[in-house]
């Protein structure tokens, strides 16, 4: 079943024929080998697969941090799969919020500074920073851990702090890479609900990459890859 | 952007206090070295300058030897005394003349004995050198010629053989021969590590005979009656010496005769040229600080390859990578070129007492050692700082 059923209009995200190939000559290694994906705004996606099955490699490209060799990428409509460095740079910036398995809080900095990081390269002045920080950090439930560094907060808070950068800027998608990956089954069920509640209530868009099916089962549609293809596609049964 | 680059950079030196501290060690012992050296020579020079200055411009001493550059002196024949008598029965404009010739020897009184210099001169030596007589006389003319085994002491002389005892009419030793000792010096003090207390003063022929064994003369000290004019009684000295000293027409002079002006540029010459060596060898210092700086900056960069690719998803830029990198080594580099010129300034104050020499500020020398020092961070910043802003994001977000 395919779920790409508004065929009409643009799609927040839109792939076609990509490819990813590393190397060159007989060394080369197709990470991807033709992947079609269409993201509408507000979905939730969870990208399952094993290792070596190209989701990582998808989840890259999908996040701008790498360009396919082929296919076609258009993100809002725009065409984004030749762009430069910094092209994909700036769209990154004020487009996308990235969570990541280990958390990559900067160390021996306190989590409000943490979470103002992109606000900063955004040139938002100080004290609005601060204030709009603060806020955000209230809102995935850190409120009065503002001046904690990352070695005084434990994994889930650190996600937390992590999800809090993420979604500072208000992105159109938030890319999440293994987002439960260090966590234990408590911490891993909060960070979901974490993450359904801000596409709930929020609006925002998630992909995320996953290898636990359980984790998988909170998002609203489940895409199965397997050697660098799409194996399945489907609307998850479970309304949240 | 920039300020708040500054600021992060500052924050991420605070954050690793020992080694940024440790890292710029080397510029700041490098700023602080330059610092010292040119702040020490400048006040060398201005003491040299105050100090001929001082001995008035109507001075010339005559030496012998070729004239090469400064504070250097070709081999020659030394003078003989009567080339001193010589300048002073024929040239006219000339008031005073000093053969000097000095030597090294223990002076010996009871118990006491004391290493000392021993300058063998005429009885115009003590005005021409600015020096005054505290008690006792100075030679007679009978005395010079006849080279009688007198003698004046300075203060310090004075003080490590004789204590608390008056000096006058007592009799010391200088190697094999008995003096008398006539007269006493005033103080003089210190200049440049020297102690112009430290001598004794005798007659010149007593000096030849006695002690150095040998007629030369290795200076003459001219002093020229005021008003008349300097450069012409150097010119007739000049000549006069060719013709005593036979020099051919073609031949160079191998004796110079200088004015207080040309003794002050030959010594201030020479005090510049080692204020330039002990920078150039404190620059270099300079240069080893920055490799430092380079080196931790390259593992500064490793260590936070997480951070940057962290950065670099969130919308960083290259060149705000490289900025930030940039910023942190020169504002690491600037802020140990300022303490540099502290301890520097610190340094030379401290050591002025212990040199004798002057502190003279020069603002100038304190902003280049600055600007170099901030310099040095970009030059040496740069490097790693493109490292750092070349970095592949998937590659450092997976970086362990």
């Amino acid at each position: 079943m395919v779920a790409s059923t508004q065929t009409n209009g643009t799609a927040l995200i839109e792939l076609q024929g990509v490819t990813k190939v590393y190397g060159e000559g007989h060394a080369a290694m197709r990470a991807l080998a033709g992947i079609d994906l269409r993201i509408e705004q507000g979905d939730f996606v969870a990208i399952m697969g094993h290792s070596g099955s190209g989701k990582s490699t998808c989840l890259n490209i999908l996040g701008c941090l790498d360009s396919p060799t082929s296919g076609s990428y258009r993100f809002q409509g725009v065409e984004v799969s030749q762009l430069t460095r910094d092209q994909r740079a700036r769209l990154r910036r004020y487009y996308l919020g990235f969570v990541f398995q280990g958390y990559n809080l900067l160390k021996r900095t306190t989590a409000i500074e943490n979470v103002e990081l992109p606000l900063i390269y955004r040139g938002v002045p100080a004290r609005e920073r601060h204030q709009i920080a603060r806020r955000t950090l209230a809102a995935v439930g850190l409120e009065g851990w503002e001046s904690h560094s990352p070695s005084e907060l434990s994994g889930g808070q650190q996600q937390r702090v992590a999800i809090a950068r993420a979604i500072i800027a208000d992105p159109s998608v938030l890319m999440a890479d293994e987002p439960t990956g260090n966590l234990d089954t408590a911490r891993s069920e909060e960070i979901m609900d974490l993450l359904c509640r801000l596409n709930r209530e929020a609006g925002i868009t998630i992909v995320m990459v996953t290898h636990e099916a359980d984790m998988a089962e909170y998002a609203k549609r489940i895409v199965h890859f397997k050697d660098g293809r799409i194996e399945s596609d489907q609307q998850n049964g479970r309304t949240n | 952007m920039l300020w708040n680059t500054l600021l992060l950079a500052l924050r991420e030196i605070r954050r690793n206090v020992m080694r940024s501290f440790l890292t710029v060690l080397g510029i700041v012992i490098g700023v602080a070295s330059v610092i010292t050296m040119v702040t020490l020579g400048n006040g060398a020079t201005q003491h040299v300058t105050a100090q001929i200055a001082s001995m008035g411009s109507n001075l010339l001493m005559v030496t012998p030897g070729r004239r090469m550059g400064p504070g250097q002196q070709g081999m020659a024949p030394a003078f003989k005394g009567e080339d001193a008598q010589a300048i002073a029965r024929e040239i006219g404009s000339v008031s005073a003349v000093a053969p000097v010739s000095t030597g090294a020897a223990t002076a010996i009184f009871g118990n006491e004995n004391w290493s000392t210099s021993v300058t063998g001169t005429t009885s115009e030596f003590i005005a021409l050198r600015n020096m005054a007589l505290h008690s006792g006389r100075n030679f007679t003319t009978s005395e010079a010629h006849a080279g009688a085994a007198v003698c004046i002491v300075g203060q310090t002389v004075r003080e490590k053989l004789f204590g608390s005892q008056d000096p006058i009419g007592q009799r010391i030793r200088l190697g094999s021969l008995s003096f008398q000792v006539i007269g006493l010096l005033e103080a003089k003090g210190q200049s440049m590590g020297q102690d112009q207390d430290d001598l004794v003063i005798v007659p010149l022929r007593t000096f030849q005979r006695r002690i150095s064994g040998n007629q030369d003369v290795r200076l003459i000290q001219v002093s020229i009656r005021d008003g008349a004019s300097t450069e012409k009684a150097q010119q007739d000295i000049r000549l006069l010496l060719r013709d005593r000293r036979r020099l051919a027409a073609g031949e160079e002079d191998n004796f110079q005769v200088m004015d207080t002006k040309e003794i002050s540029t030959m010594l201030t010459g020479a005090t510049q040229v080692l204020t330039g060596l002990l920078g150039a060898v404190a620059a270099v210092s300079l240069v080893v600080g920055g490799i430092g700086i380079m080196n931790i900056m390259l593992v500064s960069v490793t260590e936070r390859t997480r951070e940057v690719g962290t950065r670099l998803a969130i919308g960083a830029l290259e060149r705000e990578v490289l900025l930030q990198f940039l910023v942190e080594a020169v504002a690491l580099s600037s802020l140990g070129g300022l303490f540099g010129i502290l301890l520097g300034l610190g340094a030379s104050f401290g050591l002025k007492s212990v040199l004798q020499v002057p502190f003279v500020f020069d603002p100038g020398i304190a902003i280049i050692a600055f600007l170099f020092s901030a310099a040095v961070g970009v030059i040496f910043g740069y490097f790693p700082a493109l490292k750092a802003a070349r970095l592949d994001p998937i590659e450092a977000l997976r970086h362990e």
